[in-house]
């Protein structure tokens, strides 16, 4: 049994998998839900200002028959009164005192607002705040959120009054809606954060109803932009913790990986890259608390199998295989090949990479089933074949290096080699 | 033992004959199915498909929610896909083929999903085709079965008027007339007629049998050119004694009955005995039993290996609860007071096979007997002999023979279909129907001339 318990910035938690500061951390009865279940921890709804919603706030893109694929909410920060909330954390926190309690924190622009919240909040006895510097709709409008999260120099001073203020571990929440999340990280991990999670959603328009010709999600007659997430963002995540974990600022500090998490293998992902927890919304908004079961175990058995006996012995791992296009290896070159025995005849193949790759495929005609080979000469090695492919391990590539060493684009072009050799 | 009509109450009858083939029960059921497709290329299916429907493409567009595109789709192929999407068997076609099957996966449910769209589009009546503007050109089609009706929509789509001359009182052929009840209602085949009628262009004149209230001449006189798509009807008769008996019917009587009369109209018998094991006399096996027989025995004189009928369709009458005899072979009918009381078989053996691999069945010498009180017979059908040969039509045996172009021995008269197979599937004879159109249409512009502009 590999050991499952999660330590971020001194917080304890049973296992690395909390809920995300969204609508399922938004009361106590929902968080006692999520403990019950076996959630590792919770960041709470972001408190702040009073405000109120709108309804509907939400809408989903369907995909090939699976619901939710990528899902989208203009849900501003928590819409019930401060008091409340504060009570309810307390309470959550006594009956629950093995699990994460984190708050997330989104005050109007002053610094003795935040003073004041951050105190409120650590008289409930939690364990750490999240500064929401991501929200990207409702808030950003006063100056808050996203509007904060995308200018570095803001972010930076709005962490430096939280830093005179907390007492607790502080985690700054990144938004995506910018070109690059490295300036806002590096200059809250300047401004003394002591952690940083990302992803906040991304905005979006998830589509246009074609009975009422309204985007969603419908609000009398008008739609604004939501915030996008579910597991269509978790490339774009991925990519960007990467680029956290990879820069030498940002990387000094542990990373809460979000975006798109919706079982133990994303959870792996996110860690291989560089996070030391990750957070769920989307996931648990689909099938509820009880996905963390899988979750846990799934992560479990796969570090028996690779003999990892904590999360530490894989986080990160990952990060240093990313490297630059030209630091590649030009000398390596596979080809497709098609296993005549698995193949079922569909030609997903044949027309994928007749029509829109390298004509590297022959197909011989046959009454009804085709028969379809690969033309060893034309592969360039793609993939695409195998990708379309709907049988397990019917197209493979086998590799046929085009010379034993090592040679990148740059000492190509050192060489004067020449372009057309493959 | 006696033959009687009424066994069952209106509410069994209502459930033994409800569709054995269900729709889809919702649109997002429909959707998990459709988005299993793989959208092949140049699809086996499709390939598999006689009238060669664009099954990839259909899918797909239901997946988009593009029905109206879906329906079209199929129905630009098959005029009659929402009738075939009930009759078809899939098992042996499309679903046959579907590539699935090598991953000892279920394959796509092709034909429900061509229900989907089809049945949409005959219910919303939608106005898929258009007529092209008319070229004064008259065909008359003989026989307003699938490939009567096939042929009228092509042609009437080309600007052809036509008229369908039909014997029954009714259109659909062997849809509406042949076919258990369970899997496609009359109303479905009523509204599948209409619903090809609706392009306008074609007339279809009920009750005018050929030979008898309209001849050849005349159609020759009258038309540009005359398509024969009469299909088959007799029933083979097996030529033993006692075949004259009360209670011994033929098959396609026996479901034409059902078809037409009802139910409750229809007598069987306690113990019926089935001779035969292809399509039709699983339906009449099938018929009789859910018509309330108590016992029904099919009785073949081959192997399963070697029966007509798909294993799909011998497992409905397994579940039906039909007996089955293999190698056994009716030998005599034996009556008291003229009603049948016994059918004594031959047990039959299978010979070595001959020079095309071919086991004959032959008789052991021995018998069997089954105390029944009715006897069907299934045992195949034959050409309208009599009608073929009075009109002078090249033929064999009775099949109408036709060349290349679908044309008979009489210039400007074609014809497709049962009457020139001997009988395939529906869907086979649609395809005839598209080819003598188009044959048609070419006759019509080289032989009589380019179309005239009716304006």
């Amino acid at each position: 049994m590999a050991d499952l318990s999660a330590n971020f910035l001194g917080i304890k938690s049973p296992n690395p998998f909390w809920l995300a500061s969204a609508p399922p951390t938004d009361k106590q009865y929902n968080v006692l839900r999520a403990f019950e279940a076996g959630w590792g921890g919770v960041v709470w709804k972001t408190l702040g200002s009073q405000v109120k919603n709108v309804s509907s706030r939400y809408s989903a893109i369907d995909y090939g028959g699976t619901k939710m694929m990528g899902f989208n909410n203009i849900e501003l920060i928590s819409d019930r009164p401060l008091a409340i909330n504060l009570r309810e954390i307390a309470e959550c926190v006594r009956l629950f005192p093995d699990r994460a309690m984190i708050v997330s924190l989104m005050a109007d622009n002053s610094r003795a607002k935040w003073h004041e919240l951050i105190a409120q909040v650590e008289d409930t006895g939690a364990h750490g705040l999240e500064l929401n510097f991501g929200c990207p709709h409702g808030m950003t409008e006063r100056g808050m959120g996203a509007a904060v999260g995308q200018d570095p120099e803001i972010a930076k001073m709005v962490v430096e009054w939280v830093m005179e203020k907390a007492t607790i571990p502080v985690i700054t929440k990144l938004t995506p809606n910018v070109h690059s999340v490295v300036p806002t990280g590096r200059a809250t991990v300047e401004g003394g954060t002591h952690a940083l999670s990302l992803i906040n959603t991304i905005q979006s328009v998830t589509g246009v109803d074609l009975d009422t010709l309204v985007p969603n999600p419908y609000v009398a007659g008008k739609s604004v932009y939501g915030g996008y997430c579910g597991p269509a963002v978790k490339p774009i995540a991925l990519k960007m913790l990467t680029t956290i974990a990879q820069d030498p600022i940002t990387s000094r500090v542990p990373i809460s990986g979000i975006g798109g998490v919706s079982t133990w293998k994303d959870a792996v992902e996110f860690l291989l890259l560089g996070a030391s927890n990750v957070q769920v919304c989307t996931a648990v908004m689909k099938h509820g608390f009880r996905i963390v079961e899988d979750m846990c175990d799934g992560m479990n058995n796969w570090m028996d199998e690779k003999g990892f006996k904590t999360l530490d012995d894989f986080i990160g791992k990952s990060v240093p295989t990313i490297t630059h296009w030209e630091d590649l290896d030009i000398n390596y070159h596979i080809v497709a090949k098609i296993n005549q025995d698995k193949c079922i005849h569909c030609g997903l193949c044949y027309i994928a990479c007749e029509d829109t790759s390298h004509q590297a495929i022959n197909l011989s005609y046959g009454n009804p089933y085709n028969t379809y080979s690969i033309k060893e000469d034309e592969c360039v090695g793609c993939n695409l074949c195998k990708l379309v492919c709907p049988v397990d391990s019917c197209i493979t590539m086998v590799e046929q290096r085009k010379g034993d060493e090592y040679v990148n684009w740059k000492e190509f072009q050192r060489r004067g080699l020449p372009l057309n050799d493959h | 033992m006696a033959i009687l009509n009424n066994r069952l109450t209106a509410e069994q009858y209502e459930q033994n004959f409800s569709d054995i083939h269900p729709p889809f029960d919702s649109r997002d059921a429909a959707l998990v199915e459709a988005n299993r497709c793989l959208f092949c290329y140049d699809a086996p299916c499709t390939k598999s498909c006689p009238t060669s429907i664009n099954i990839p493409r259909f899918i797909k567009q239901i997946t988009t929610d593009n029905i109206k595109g879906s329906a079209y789709t199929i129905l630009d192929a098959n005029i009659m896909g929402a009738g075939c999407s009930k009759v078809c068997p899939v098992e042996k076609l499309c679903e046959g083929s579907c590539v699935y099957n090598f991953l000892d996966e279920p394959p796509i449910p092709i034909a429900k999903l061509q229900r989907y769209s089809t049945e949409k589009a005959i219910e919303h009546k939608w106005p898929l085709f258009q007529r092209k503007p008319s070229t004064g050109r008259k065909v008359a089609v003989v026989g307003a079965g699938p490939a009567g009706l096939s042929c009228a929509h092509a042609l009437s789509r080309e600007g052809v008027d036509v008229t369908i001359y039909e014997k029954e009182n009714q259109g659909g052929g062997l849809m509406t007339y042949g076919i258990a009840a369970y899997k496609v209602t009359p109303e479905c085949c009523k509204d599948e007629v209409s619903f090809i009628t609706s392009l306008g262009g074609i007339d279809i004149k009920y009750k005018q049998a050929l030979g008898q209230d309209v001849s050849l001449a005349e159609l020759q006189n009258n038309y540009d050119a005359v398509y024969l798509g009469v299909g088959v009807g007799l029933a083979r008769q097996l030529n033993i004694p006692g075949e004259e008996l009360a209670g011994v019917e033929d098959a396609i009587q026996f479901i034409y009955d059902i078809r037409e009369k009802g139910y409750p109209s229809v007598p069987v018998g306690d113990k019926v005995a089935v001779i035969g094991l292809g399509m039709t006399a699983i339906d009449a096996a099938t018929q009789a039993k859910r018509l309330g027989a108590k016992d029904v025995t099919i009785v073949y004189r081959r192997t399963q290996a070697e029966m007509p009928s798909t294993e799909v369709e011998l497992n409905l009458a397994k579940l039906d609860g039909c007996n089955l005899i293999w190698l056994a072979s009716p030998k005599e009918i034996k009556g008291e007071n003229g009603r049948v009381s016994q059918l004594i078989c031959h047990v039959m053996e299978l010979s070595v096979p001959d020079t095309s691999g071919r086991r004959a069945p032959v008789e052991t010498g021995e018998t069997i007997t089954l105390n029944v009180d009715m006897v069907i017979k299934a045992a195949g059908q034959v050409p309208y002999e009599e009608l073929v040969s009075t009109h002078q039509l090249a033929n064999w045996n009775g099949k109408v023979a036709i060349d290349s172009r679908c044309a008979t021995n009489i210039p400007g008269v074609f014809a497709g279909g049962d009457c020139v197979n001997g009988g395939k599937e529906v869907v086979d004879a649609v395809q005839a129907g598209k080819d003598g159109a188009k044959a048609i249409l070419e006759f019509i512009m080289s032989e009589i001339g380019p179309p005239m502009r009716s304006e």
